[in-house]
């Protein structure tokens, strides 16, 4: 025996333990945004883990309380910047819930569709940095690829790209351009085989499959005790979503399927979400049938109504020049009207609401207290990933440190909505 | 309120000198004009992604709007290994000292281009919350405004900042 | 279950219930609540067991001040219910229900944070989304939306005129 050996085992006769403290974020290409981890290492085993957020910390809440009740749409908006229509339904119809108002039927198709539209462009990011975060690249440009083509939709009638402030107290803010429906429809025509692309590409690599199956697994009980929505707790095999159980929009009218699966894991998850995007296709074909018949965007009631009608113009979203010419030159009344609206705005009755809507990640609510001013008085967004994030602790202690990449990825929390 | 110049990084040359230089019709020698030509054509940023700007940043890099024509496509997960900082996205007060750190450990020469009306001004978020623009911390090369820019007017960002760094001098 | 069926099967244990827009409103002191919410979990008609969001609102110069509101859900029934409680100012506290719904754990963290309402009982009561030396409670109505200086001390104001680097 070497002297090495022998002073090795003279020593304690113990193999000496120590853990090992890593910090992964917040600047990190896998967390999935500004996402801090405390990992606590036992080699590549991971013992404890503490997520640390607060890092996108923006104070929307307290800013609603600054600002006109229409002007909340575009603070609300850009919390979970991944799915801004979710956000702005939420809120309007909470807003709406309070005034005791109801917009018109061709609004509520219009906000259908553009959130089951934002459905599938939420997932698309989700696979798009899913696969790059595990090491599929290319995923990543196939999912930006598509995701550009309804980001062109939603430019063509929102004026934006991002964060567009497009759902309005009382109804939506303009309706579709005259070629809106065709391009929808073409969309709708090319996805699926996209799907099968993605599921060609993905679903039975057995590097994808030995990366996610069997990682991950939070169960039923767990995820309920925690709070988890979305399509974390619907992996499960618990089936909850808030489109059918608590319908709003008309959603009780549309025809589509919640898909549930019973493993747990973070492959369960990726099927789960492929096949809400067929399913959100589904919906946006329905939605596209009643949108046929032309009809108001925008509720008739002067003193809830956005005063102006707005077109997309060459640089972006405007007042119509045929308003502007109405308020400027022709009625000293409607200029009037739009001065005050704009300004002042609604006058919401004191009461309070919790409205809450399926977003691509989960139950997000928004619970708004107003005192019968200009202003709403508290609005609170009770964002799905802020309270998913919770369950990361369960998921990925005991694992390794690869796996906690797969973990969060799969969970697909927005930084913006759980930090707001 | 004490006023501290954050200046261009690089040779202590300040704005106005620069400006002249540019004016004067610059004789920069041709080993000045490699160095700017090899500076500039493939700057690679770190991954500094924030908010909804970063989304727009990564569909700039991904395949409709191709970063990979000026040799960006790489971002450099690690500070030490990027030159350029695209802070894209509101900067809260508690990722302000992340900032600062990841922006010391870049190797000189060094840009930042900030990203959207957040990041150059506190954007709509003139609150407790947010650093009513990140130049209080780090010098800007380039401001980018739009919330968020699109990725065209970003790439029209990287540009001009291609055409500042090419038409440098350096004091050599 | 309706929402006029609920306010008559809770209001009969709890008379303080509200049902205004189509949701019900529970109003409880702070030493019924971990009892009302194991009594409103265990109701086989009720089951609100899904614990959705915590939060609190400021309303300063009344008397109680803060209210912290609790948003139930039955998975079985699929209705919902909200529970308030009122706090005084000096007196700003009351149980966790972490012990009942591990998911309020992050949610009465953030209360806490923008609000310096303490939850007893808590196992880990402190800041979240602030930083962890920020000093004041901002979402109080007595505080300021602030925004001017930036507080890193690395950093200065810079008037606008001034912060253009070419």
């Amino acid at each position: 025996m070497s002297q090495h050996r022998e002073a090795d085992v003279l020593s304690t006769g113990e193999v000496r333990q120590e853990t090992m403290v890593v910090n992964m974020g917040p600047q990190h290409p896998s967390t999935h945004g500004v996402l801090r981890l405390l990992l606590e290492l036992d080699g590549e085993t991971v013992v404890t883990c503490k997520p640390i957020i607060g890092y996108l910390h923006t104070g929307i809440e307290k800013n609603t309380e600054y600002r006109t009740w229409q002007q909340g749409v575009a603070f609300v908006t850009r919390a979970d910047y991944l799915a801004p229509f979710f956000n702005e339904t939420a809120y309007c119809l909470a807003v709406e819930k309070l005034l005791g108002v109801e917009a018109p039927p061709r609004a509520q198709v219009l906000r259908v569709l553009f959130m089951e539209m934002n459905r599938i462009a939420s997932h698309l990011v989700w696979l798009a940095t899913a696969g790059m975060e595990l090491g599929a690249v290319s995923v990543m440009l196939y999912g930006f690829r598509e995701r550009e083509t309804i980001l062109d939709i939603f430019e063509a009638a929102t004026g934006l790209r991002m964060n567009h402030a497009y759902v309005r107290i009382g109804g939506v803010l303009m309706d579709l351009p005259p070629d809106g429906l065709d391009a929808i429809g073409d969309f709708t025509a090319m996805m699926p085989g996209r799907i099968r692309e993605y599921e060609n590409l993905l679903s039975r690599n057995p590097i994808w499959v030995e990366r996610n199956a069997g990682v991950g697994v939070l169960p039923a009980e767990d995820a309920l005790g925690l709070g988890v929505t979305g399509p974390v707790l619907r992996s499960a095999g618990v089936d909850k979503d808030v489109r059918r159980d608590e319908p709003y929009c008309g959603y009780e009218t549309y025809e589509f399927d919640v898909p549930v699966r019973e493993a747990a894991d973070c492959y369960a998850r990726f099927e789960l979400r492929l096949e809400e995007m067929r399913q959100s296709l589904r919906i946006i074909e329905q939605s596209l049938e009643r949108l046929a018949e032309p009809g108001p965007v925008m509720i008739e009631d002067p003193k809830v109504a956005w005063p102006a009608r707005l077109e997309v113009g060459p640089d972006g979203i405007g007042n119509a020049p045929s308003y502007i010419t109405h308020i400027m030159e022709e009625s000293m009344e409607a200029l009037i009207h739009h001065f005050k609206m704009v300004t002042e705005g609604v006058s919401v009755p004191a009461g309070e609401v919790y409205v809450p809507v399926e977003s691509p990640r989960g139950e997000l609510g928004l619970y708004v207290v107003s005192d019968g001013g200009h202003r709403p008085y508290r609005v609170k967004i009770r964002d799905p990933s802020f309270v998913n994030l919770q369950s990361v602790p369960a998921m990925v202690e005991g694992g390794l440190v690869a796996d906690a990449v797969a973990v969060i990825s799969s969970l697909d929390p927005v930084m913006g909505g759980v930090d707001r | 309120m004490p006023v501290e110049r954050l200046e261009g990084h690089l040779t202590g040359r300040t704005a106005e000198e620069s400006e002249e230089e540019l004016k004067r019709g610059l004789l920069l020698t041709s080993l000045d004009k490699a160095v700017n030509w090899a500076r500039k054509q493939s700057m690679w940023p770190v991954t500094f992604g924030l908010a909804c700007c970063a989304i727009e940043m990564m569909a700039a890099g991904a395949g409709d709007y191709d970063l990979s024509r000026w040799g960006m496509e790489l971002f450099r997960a690690s500070p030490r290994q990027a030159d350029l900082m695209i802070v894209a996205g509101r900067v809260s007060q508690k990722m302000a000292p992340v900032l600062r750190t990841v922006y010391d450990q870049m190797p000189e020469p060094k840009w930042v281009i900030s990203m959207g009306v957040c990041a150059s001004a506190g954007g709509m978020f003139t609150n407790y919350a947010i650093v009513q623009g990140v130049d209080t911390i780090v010098p800007v090369d380039i401001y980018v405004p739009g919330c968020p820019p699109k990725p065209e007017m970003l790439m029209y960002g990287i540009l001009r900042l291609h055409e500042k760094v090419r038409t440098e001098g350096h004091a050599t | 279950m309706r929402v006029t069926e609920l306010a008559e099967r809770v209001g009969a244990r709890y008379p303080h219930i509200v049902v205004a827009r189509d949701e019900a409103t529970l109003t409880l002191d702070r030493d019924e609540l971990l009892g009302a919410l194991g009594a409103l979990r265990d109701d086989p008609e009720l089951r609100l067991g899904f614990l959705s969001s915590v939060t609190a609102t400021d309303r300063p110069g009344r008397d109680p001040r803060f209210w912290v509101a609790y948003e139930l859900y039955s998975l079985e029934h699929r209705h919902r219910l909200r529970l308030k409680v009122g706090l005084a100012e000096d007196d700003a506290s009351l149980p966790s229900v972490t012990g009942l719904f591990p998911t309020a754990d992050w949610l009465e963290r953030e209360t806490y944070d923008f609000y310096g309402i303490v939850f007893d009982g808590h196992p880990d009561l402190r800041r979240i989304l602030l930083p962890d030396e920020w000093e004041g409670w901002p979402l109080r109505k007595t505080e300021e939306l602030g925004g001017v200086n930036t507080r890193f001390h690395g950093g200065a104001f810079i008037p606008p005129v001034d912060r253009r680097s070419t």
